[in-house]
């Protein structure tokens, strides 16, 4: 039975997407790795950065000289920005750029853990709300922020499940699953995600959808890599759906403990 | 609109960070073109504030202004 016989497609705001993934663009060792890769996870969304041009052109021409934004919605974050007015700026210019009010909102609050300022995010996206833009709102596993984030408007709640680039996996999945529960829209776990197993962790954990990059491109075999991606967001979902045995600290036998020969 | 010719017909600009000369009375789309930038995958902020494409053609480069041109890059 495939995923899509038991699950329906992912809505956020207007949209309906078949992947559950989506997948970041930074990071690659080149421009074709990346597209392959893009292709290979079978996501349907895909985040870019904003960034000055160049003019010396002593690095890679823009994203969209390599990526159609008619084959995939691009979600322009707001990374790199510590502060509600920065993010709002780059949030503006991502717009600008004439694709659509889709963003993903990202507000770092410490240079080490890069862990995102909630205050400031919340602060952010009630702004971008009002100026009709479509945010998916980055932040910690704290369900209050993740419910004021939904109060002001997101489209979409990302809570982390462990830093950005660690690959750690979910650190926190009670948490996880206490804001799915919770939340209306979306829950989007973005972040922290290293290996297959964990993006199917995270799917278990009953949210909507995962938001990846850095396992992906840091893989050797980054193609290969959101392949198994694709394959464990889904495989995580139809677990998550088909509602698992309880676990228990005994063993019970599979086959009939009668009949047994003499 | 005419404008006035300083002796050198030169202005300065913040362009991306950088200090750049540049000829008076360019337009912003004589600018990209001298660029070599595709308007369409170009965003032109002019002293904080974003300039909409159909504007390019009338906005004349001004003395001291700060620009940023920008585009999407690879991203997380």
């Amino acid at each position: 039975m495939s995923a899509e016989t038991i699950d329906g497609p992912l809505r956020i705001a207007d949209r309906e997407f078949t992947s559950r993934l989506i997948v970041g663009t930074g990071k690659y060792e080149d421009n074709e790795t990346m597209v392959k890769a893009v292709r290979a996870s079978g996501t349907e969304m895909v985040t870019v950065a904003v960034r000055r041009i160049d003019l010396d052109r002593t690095r890679e021409e823009g994203i969209l000289y390599h990526l159609d934004p008619e084959e995939f919605l691009l979600l322009p974050n707001t990374a790199g920005c510590y502060t509600a007015e920065d993010a709002i700026r780059y949030a503006r210019l991502g717009r600008a750029a004439g694709f659509s009010e889709w963003l993903k909102l990202e507000i770092i609050g410490d240079e080490t853990t890069l862990l995102p300022d909630t205050h400031a995010t919340i602060e952010a996206a009630r702004t971008l709300v009002d100026e009709g833009f479509k945010v998916m709102a980055y932040t910690t596993d704290d369900l209050i922020t993740a419910l004021r984030l939904e109060d002001v408007g997101c489209v979409a709640v990302m809570p982390l499940a462990s830093p950005i680039g660690s690959g750690l996996g979910v650190v926190n999945p009670y948490y996880i699953r206490e804001i799915k529960r919770r939340l209306s829209v979306p829950v989007i776990v973005d972040a922290g995600v290293g290996t297959a197993s964990d993006a199917c962790v995270t799917m278990e954990q009953g949210v909507d959808g995962v938001l990846m990059n850095t396992a992906i491109a840091a893989a050797e075999d980054p193609v290969s890599m959101a392949t198994a991606m694709r394959q464990a967001v889904e495989a995580g979902r139809l677990a998550f759906l088909s509602g698992r045995m309880p676990a228990r600290e005994i063993a019970v036998p599979s086959s009939p403990v009668r009949g047994m020969l003499e | 609109m005419t404008t006035d010719r300083t002796e050198t017909g030169e202005i300065t600009v913040q362009l991306n960070g950088k200090a750049r000369a540049l000829p008076e009375g360019l337009t912003v789309t004589e600018l990209l073109e001298s660029l070599e930038l595709n308007p369409q995958l170009v965003v032109v902020e002019r002293n904080r504030e974003i300039l909409d494409r159909s504007e390019y053609a009338q906005t004349r480069v001004e003395d001291e202004d700060v620009l940023e041109l920008v585009h999407f890059v690879g991203g997380g």
